[in-house]
């Protein structure tokens, strides 16, 4: 190990502030992946209240629990902060840990853009939750903040507009930084095509994040001055269209979801071979299976407006281009099964989770391709059979594979397995419930029961009572992970080695856990 | 580290590069989605149809036409001058609505059309309205707009009332134009 730690970083450090200052001058990449992964953890719990909110009002039909005014405005802010301010910054807290370890680098390209990319966070944060406060309450048009309803709200609206934008200048920084990173930043030998699947991903997040998170601040700050200075991009009124707000917000949104699965994607390509103990199956066509679902992205967004009024010819390019996407997807999932197919198998919590993220991943998948079809998607626009489709790919897509990932790299964080027992518990708890949750949503879907409604008709009951009771077994679950969180970082159980899973392959695994402050110094060398 | 640092840099300029060009290009969807819609013909509200090719009467049907007139925001008295008519799909017929300006300043207005049901949009084809440009009415001024259409013979059966309905709005920043089409986005420029 002294040829990959230098001694004298043993002994002694930088002289570095201590206490709370430490945690805001951080230039480090693992400080600041922690707290990109605290931070969006602590966001996860409460876009998570909300969504519980959301669940009691919807246990039985009438209004008990919140007024519609103030419903309307959960819906809204628990998706705004799953996605700003959960999935994402996680991810990205994934890349700041993992991505220099997995290629040799010392830090990220730029540590202190770095520092300011995570930032940035909190404040957009503290803006999106506090404008539950002001006058009007919270932003209520929906997370796709469609206009004219956006054009008209309240200061809530305001106040999620500049969010959004202090969020997407973070993620452009943060994605900048991880393109600089793995594109100049590799150890020597080591190749594009010798680098982890994980870093692969993430280039391409990075890009994908670079070109459409402009388009979200341009779209909400035409939203802004709609608003404010007499422009009329979206007001008909004035001679604008509020369909054309649902084009751009799409040309961002759909990329957007590819940025939310794509490092998940990336987390299991890890996470299998390990404990199949073979190397993945097709790394090269995982590869162009990544860089095709990118590329394909930027061409699909209509599918989430086949109900505007499109000519035939429009809905039916959509309709196919979206459903070629099940190529390279399905590529993917055929690898993944194809690692494990005859691998000497152990399933430790880690894999655990990437197991049932292959499994509930593609079920969501495969609604997605239902909703692909023109026909049937004009059926369920705006329906709980969308609601159910997009959990089960963000939900058991990407956040499943966060968990996957932070089972995976838990030892290496921290220097403590995190608990067996726990994790197992925690993983049964949430597929099942998950899958309690969201499955009837499906049927609510097919029969008719519209999204975002506070109330809904009689014959709805069952499964919303159902859905409810899921939704608060699924959320009390996740306070087990908090217990294998805290468990680890205060070093209780039993100490990791420097490679603690022994099918485990990859640079991050040859440094001690926890790994040091300091890392690759100097470069290793790959045979 | 400083080995990178200028591959570093050159390579961050061009991805900032690339991420203010594409926050351009988000504004530079308006044009071109704009552009989009005229040449195939998508939401063309503010354009007269062409004369329909089919000048046959059909004498065996007739269809109600009933008018509707709205203001939003706007000073304005604004009422068709005929509640309703008898017509034939394919009849050419002349109708009116009377506008008067309430107040004591000039103001601009663009009505908007919608129909009722939705579906007779498509064969309700209007070749003179007032709706195709912006009306500036001085103050105190009253004003005879005529609305000159033909129904599709086309015109599913089933459909025996169609609602013309016109909602007046104020148009933003005041500003008069002699010009026809209202561009989107056009007082952002």
């Amino acid at each position: 190990m002294s040829a990959v730690i230098p001694d004298h970083l043993h002994d002694h450090h930088h002289p570095a502030p201590g206490g709370l200052m430490r945690w805001i001058t951080t230039t480090n990449h693992k400080d600041i992946g922690t707290m990109y992964l605290v931070f969006s953890f602590i966001m996860f719990l409460s876009g998570g209240v909300m969504a519980l909110t959301i669940r009691a009002e919807l246990f039985q039909p009438g209004l008990q629990v919140v007024q519609p005014e103030f419903f309307n405005q959960l819906t809204t802010m628990h998706g705004l902060v799953m996605v700003f301010g959960a999935i994402m910054p996680a991810f990205v807290g994934f890349a700041n840990w993992q991505i220099p370890l997995m290629i040799g680098a010392s830090d990220m390209a730029f540590a202190r853009m770095n520092n300011w990319s995570f930032w940035l966070l909190p404040p957009a944060a503290m803006l999106l939750i506090g404008s539950f406060f002001v006058p009007g309450g919270a932003t209520a048009a929906g997370w796709t903040l469609y206009a004219p309803l956006s054009v008209q709200m309240g200061m809530g609206m305001d106040l999620a507009i500049f969010a959004v934008h202090i969020m997407g200048i973070s993620s452009i920084m943060g994605a900048i930084n991880i393109v600089v990173t793995i594109l100049n930043m590799r150890a020597p030998g080591m190749t594009m095509m010798k680098m982890p699947l994980f870093c692969w991903t993430w280039l391409i997040t990075a890009y994908l994040l670079i070109a459409v998170m402009p388009v979200l601040a341009g779209a909400v700050t035409m939203i802004l001055t709609d608003r404010h200075f007499g422009t009329s991009f979206f007001n008909a009124a004035g001679g604008g269209d509020p369909v054309m707000f649902q084009h751009i917000f799409w040309f961002f949104g759909h990329p957007e979801v590819y940025i939310m699965i794509l490092p998940a994607f990336g987390i299991v390509s890890q996470i299998i071979p390990a404990f199949a103990r073979k190397p993945l199956f097709g790394y090269a066509s995982m590869v162009y299976a990544t860089a095709s679902i990118a590329i394909l992205s930027f061409v699909v967004w209509a599918h989430h407006m086949f109900t505007t009024g499109m000519p035939v010819a429009g809905q039916l390019f959509f309709m196919y281009a979206t459903m070629l996407i099940a190529v390279p997807t399905g590529v993917k999932v055929f690898n993944w099964v194809a690692t494990m197919w005859r691998g000497a198998l152990s399933f430790e919590p880690p894999m655990l989770w990437a197991t049932g993220f292959i499994f509930v991943f593609t079920m969501g998948g495969f609604t997605g391709l239902i909703c692909a079809i023109a026909p049937i998607d004009i059926q369920v626009q705006d329906t709980y059979y969308v609601v159910a489709h997009f959990h089960y790919v963000l939900v058991a897509g990407s956040l499943f594979a966060l968990f996957a990932g932070a089972y995976y790299w838990l030892p290496k964080w921290t220097g403590v397995m995190p608990s067996e027992t726990l994790g197992r518990l925690h993983f049964w708890c949430s597929i099942v419930f998950f899958n309690i949750t969201f499955f009837p949503m499906h049927f609510l879907g097919l029969a008719g029961m519209p999204r975002r409604i506070p109330d809904y008709a009689l014959q709805f009951a069952d499964f919303n009572a159902m859905a409810s009771v899921g939704a608060f077994g699924f959320g009390l679950s996740q306070l087990i992970f908090i217990a294998v969180a805290v468990r680890c970082a205060r070093g209780i159980g039993q100490r990791a080695t420097a490679r603690p899973w022994d099918g485990a392959e990859g640079l991050e695994w040859t440094v001690p856990s926890p790994a040091p402050h300091h890392t690759f110094e100097t470069a290793p060398v790959l045979r | 580290m400083s080995a990178h640092a200028a591959d570093n840099r050159r390579l961050l300029v061009r991805l900032t590069i690339s991420a203010v060009v594409m926050f351009a290009f988000g504004f530079a969807l308006v044009p071109f989605y704009e552009k989009i819609c005229e040449v195939t013909g998508i939401n063309d509200l503010l354009k007269p149809d062409t004369a329909a090719t089919n000048t046959q009467v059909d004498e065996s049907r007739w269809v109600t036409v009933q008018f509707d007139s709205n203001v939003h925001d706007l000073p304005w008295r604004f009422r068709p001058q005929q509640a309703a008519v008898r017509v034939h799909p394919g009849e050419l017929v002349h109708v009116a609505y009377e506008v008067a300006n309430t107040r004591a300043y000039a103001v601009a207005g663009q009505a908007v059309p919608s129909y009722g049901p939705q579906l007779a949009g498509q064969y309700f084809r209007k070749l003179d309205c007032f709706c195709f440009s912006q009306q500036t009415l001085e103050a105190g001024e009253t004003r005879t707009m005529p609305v000159v259409f033909v129904i599709d013979p086309g015109l599913p059966a089933e459909v025996n009332t169609i609602t013309l309905s016109y909602t007046f709005f104020e148009v933003a920043g005041r500003r008069t134009s002699a010009a026809g089409r209202l561009p989107a986005g056009a007082d952002s420029t």
